[in-house]
């Protein structure tokens, strides 16, 4: 079904080195290809260092790609020049960042923090007008229209977070990023947040790619998920296949590491351990996302697709 | 019965603030008994760190306890001097802090950090105290550790810095291991590995732990009792089965609602925010986010109700004049979980 979806973002090999060419080198993100549809929640998962933070970046162009193809809406981003090309293309893409208390600037006030985007692109004819876009876009996230003339102290991370989504949703984005945007939120506050961002989407069609490490989360906002670990995508499916039928062993490990609040599950739970040491590479047989059954990717190589065909049928007659 | 090593009773704790006093902790009693290990879980603000540190008597300066108890063994730990507190720190309490990147002394060597408890508490000479921490460094799974001992904070990832915390911190036998938030600040696989070491560890040497967190999942896990904090109270506690089956407080029927498990579509998310404690509410602080919030809750700060001998809830909700009510179905759905536990256990 979600084959004949417009693709919005398209991510092509793309290689994202630091310190190129130095003894330090960090291929932090390394040849990984994926698509997101317009209109839906790609999950991107794993762990610290696995390059997930990197890819959002390179796809918002925050870094100059080492290698590799970022097409949004069929433009290659890495092809913007001017810089009305890179205005058009933020207009359409947006950012949500992980920490509420670093990313809005403490001496401005929440109208002009919100306002940014709107001064940026001109979209205001005058200032009542943007004053009322402000505040509509307060109550929009769930703020009070009052709150405009306040200063980012004055409020808790739950609502900063809101302040945050309302800054992103100003220049009205097709495409939002979202970077571990519920991490730093208490267990009852991150509930709010995400369903503020999946009834936007509803109400605005957004698409999101989310970035998360807290995997019970990404799975319940995500239509798709991606697994990464070091710099590498290992799995690409729906939230629930990838979730309830995971084919590559480090998904099958980090999802038995989430602990799950039901003490009866957790009495019998068995943490699945990971050996990454089977993942080398071979120059004549190499190792890229294939597809498994339809719409289910796992990196392997070539010889190791029957394996996995052979897991997932298992899978199947379970069910 | 279980030999009671902890008991709190009534404590209050004060922060003095330009803006005027924090209650930040209102009248708040547990006990902790040999070898089991109790959860405090609670939002940021609810008190769950100031209680702890309280028990090692390491409150801020603008702190002031206005009233209880802390009763460890028969002697009250709000009575202690500092001195007599440096000696009770680190031997028979010790605690483990949520980021292992900020714990470590970045310029001493991992093997002194580990020893020093012992020179300072047992008074064991140099040689022998090392030689335990070595001991000590294999058990919580460092390899190459006769290498390692050597080595500086910066030279570990963060879980095995977070496990030579819980090395230096296990280093005395302690009879009480605080453990705020441990595994916070780490990834879910390494999580689970050093939440598999602390019960491998408890076992081994019987202490007693507290464990302080926000995660509903590692509370699951860990703890035999919960107790649950909001706004400077605990307003429900219990074995661990009674919190996350049988929940009576709106308040943790919320936090286990706003969880995603596998089966859910809509997060029920607890509306607004905790209240300010500069001005708590006088009856049940839950009040204003409660959707079965009854008048009385606004005046009157409810009592804690019997649900069971291990489990009460201060909620008014369970007085017997008060209306029958239906809690959310994720609820009821662990409500029947709870009877079939019960009625299997009865078998």
């Amino acid at each position: 079904m979600s084959e004949k979806r417009k693709k919005i973002l398209e991510v092509k090999h793309l290689k994202q080195y630091f310190n190129v060419g130095k003894l330090d080198e960090v291929k932090a993100v390394d040849d990984i290809t994926f698509d997101v549809y317009e209109g839906e929640t790609f999950g991107l998962v794993g762990e610290s260092g696995s390059g997930k933070t990197t890819t959002g970046r390179s796809i918002i162009h925050l870094y100059e790609p080492t290698d590799g193809s970022i097409l949004f809406e069929g433009k290659d981003i890495s092809k913007l020049k001017t810089k009305k090309d890179f205005l058009d293309f933020r207009r359409e893409m947006q950012m949500i960042f992980q920490d509420p208390y670093a990313s809005l600037n403490p001496r401005m006030k929440i109208k002009d923090i919100v306002a940014e985007g709107i001064d940026i692109h001109h979209l205001a004819k005058d200032d009542a007008e943007r004053s009322k876009m402000v505040e509509d876009l307060l109550e929009t996230v769930g703020l009070n229209r009052d709150h405009s003339s306040r200063y980012p102290h004055e409020f808790s991370g739950g609502q900063r977070q809101r302040i945050g989504i309302a800054r992103a949703l100003a220049v009205k984005p097709k495409f939002i990023i979202a970077d571990e945007p519920i991490s730093a939120l208490d267990v009852s506050i991150q509930a709010q947040v995400v369903n503020l961002l999946k009834d936007l989407q509803r109400e605005h069609g957004l698409t999101y790619l989310f970035i998360a490490h807290d995997l019970s989360m990404v799975k319940y906002i995500s239509d798709r998920i991606g697994v990464m670990h070091y710099g590498k995508l290992l799995e690409v499916g729906t939230a629930d296949e990838v979730y309830a039928h995971p084919l590559h062993d480090y998904t099958a490990s980090l999802i038995s590491a989430v602990p799950v609040p039901d003490p009866e599950y957790e009495r019998n739970r068995k943490q699945i351990p990971y050996d990454s040491s089977g993942e080398q590479d071979h120059p004549d047989n190499p190792r890229k996302l294939r597809e498994i059954v339809p719409g289910h990717f796992v990196r392997c190589t070539e010889d190791e697709v029957a394996g996995y065909r052979q897991k997932a049928e298992t899978y199947e007659q379970k069910a | 019965m279980a030999e009671r090593i902890l008991d709190v009773k009534n404590l209050k704790i004060d922060f003095h603030t330009y803006a005027g006093d924090v209650k930040a902790i209102r009248d708040v009693s547990f006990h902790l008994d040999k070898g089991e290990t109790l959860a405090i879980v609670g939002e940021s603000g609810s008190g769950k760190s100031v209680t702890t540190k309280s028990l090692m008597g390491l409150l801020a300066n603008n702190a002031e306890v206005t009233g209880g108890s802390i009763m460890f063994h028969d002697q009250d730990i709000l009575k202690k001097s500092e001195k007599e507190m440096q000696n009770i720190r680190g031997k028979d309490i010790a605690m483990i802090f949520q980021d292992p990147m900020t714990s470590l002394d970045p310029t001493m060597r991992i093997g002194q950090q580990i020893a020093e408890p012992l020179i300072k508490h047992k008074h064991v000479n140099k040689k022998k105290a090392w030689a335990q921490a070595l001991e000590l460094m294999k058990l919580v799974g460092i390899t190459d550790a006769e290498e390692r001992i050597r080595n500086y904070p910066h030279q570990f990832s963060g879980g095995q810095r977070q496990r030579i915390v819980i090395a230096i911190a296990l280093v005395c036998y302690p009879e009480i291991l605080i453990a705020d938030e441990p595994t916070t600040a780490l990834d879910v696989t390494i999580q689970a590995q050093i939440l598999e070491l602390m019960k491998e560890l408890q076992e081994k040497i019987d202490t007693s732990i507290i464990f302080i967190t926000h995660d509903l999942g590692v509370v699951a896990g860990m703890a035999d009792r919960v107790a649950v904090m909001y706004a400077g109270q605990i307003v429900e506690y219990g074995t661990v089965d009674e919190i996350f089956f049988n929940p009576q407080h709106p308040y943790t029927w919320g936090l286990l609602n706003s969880m995603p498990t596998l089966s859910s579509t809509k997060l029920e998310a607890i509306p607004g925010t905790p209240p300010d404690l500069l001005d708590p509410p006088k009856g049940d602080p839950f009040v204003a986010r409660n959707p079965y919030a009854m008048k009385i809750d606004a005046e009157q700060r409810p009592p804690f109700f019997k649900v069971s001998e291990t489990h009460y809830a201060a909620t008014w909700l369970l007085h017997p004049d008060a209306p029958k009510v239906t809690p959310p179905d994720e609820i009821i759905r662990r409500r029947q979980t709870f009877k079939d536990i019960m009625a299997h256990e009865a078998i």
